[in-house]
């Protein structure tokens, strides 16, 4: 799935990095922990997250993770999308909960992990 | 063989993750595999933020030649009385706004063993810790 198709999906709202909307994605992962997210190995992952700190940038950056959505309408700090950019990362917000996010992309065929 | 000196700030999250990105960079430019740049820099961000979460200042000292990294983070702090305890997945001693930052559930230093080929830890309890591992670039 493209990630665009996902944007529309969860009528949402792209606040970086607007050249990976063409990107395609195929698997995804929620979690608010970080540690929890670092031991996840698979490649091209989506991070759906309700923890919308600098962390959450480092992190990613850390596990090669390049598109974070943001859910439970959490919005992107300034110096989140300067180092989003920095590390040429799509950051999305999303007014929806953790589980009607992760209900609609599952139900359109993203796959989990594990 | 490379050598590489850092200085991290404890209790500073804003700057948490700085020396594991400069040396993300580096990894790139030396042209070391993905999959391994990725395990070298989890490990040491892990770490990072250990010393951020939990001692008053650490610095982080690294060699590189052309078949290991080798990763030394020595901090002054509380120091860890039970090396064994801190070691099981779960147990944590972090503060509630080490966990605000979506670190602090028990998982840092299981997650550095896993994603390094030798972990040796250290620790004087009220003076600090010395973490050191090694990653093997060729496997």
């Amino acid at each position: 799935m493209k990630i665009k198709e996902v944007v529309e999906l969860l009528n949402a709202k792209v606040v970086s990095g607007q050249a990976l909307l063409d990107a395609e994605v195929e698997y995804c992962f929620a979690s608010d922990l970080m540690s929890d997210v670092l031991t996840v190995e698979t490649d091209n992952l989506l991070l759906l997250t309700g923890l919308a700190n600098l962390q959450t940038i480092r992190t990613s950056e850390m596990s090669d993770i390049s598109k974070i959505i943001f859910v439970r309408k959490k919005k992107a700090t300034d110096e989140m999308i300067r180092l989003a950019a920095e590390n040429e990362m799509i950051l999305i917000e999303c007014d929806y909960s953790m589980f009607k996010t992760s209900g609609i992309l599952y139900k359109s065929g993203l796959k989990p992990v594990y | 063989m490379m050598h590489f000196e850092f200085h991290v700030e404890g209790g500073n999250f804003t700057k948490a993750g700085a020396a594991s990105s400069q040396l993300k960079k580096i990894l790139k430019q030396l042209n070391v595999d993905p999959k391994i740049i990725k395990r070298i820099v989890v490990a040491l961000y892990e770490a990072e933020v250990n010393v951020v979460a939990h001692a008053f200042q650490g610095d982080i000292f690294i060699d590189i030649d052309t078949e290991k990294i080798g990763i030394k983070l020595v901090d002054q702090g509380p120091g860890i009385a039970d090396i064994e305890l801190a070691m099981q997945k779960g147990y944590s001693t972090a503060s509630s706004s080490v966990r605000e930052m979506g670190f602090g559930a028990g998982m840092g230093l299981p997650n550095i063993k896993n994603n390094s080929d030798e972990l040796k830890i250290t620790s004087e309890v009220n003076v600090g810790t010395t973490v050191e591992f090694v990653t093997y670039l060729n496997q």
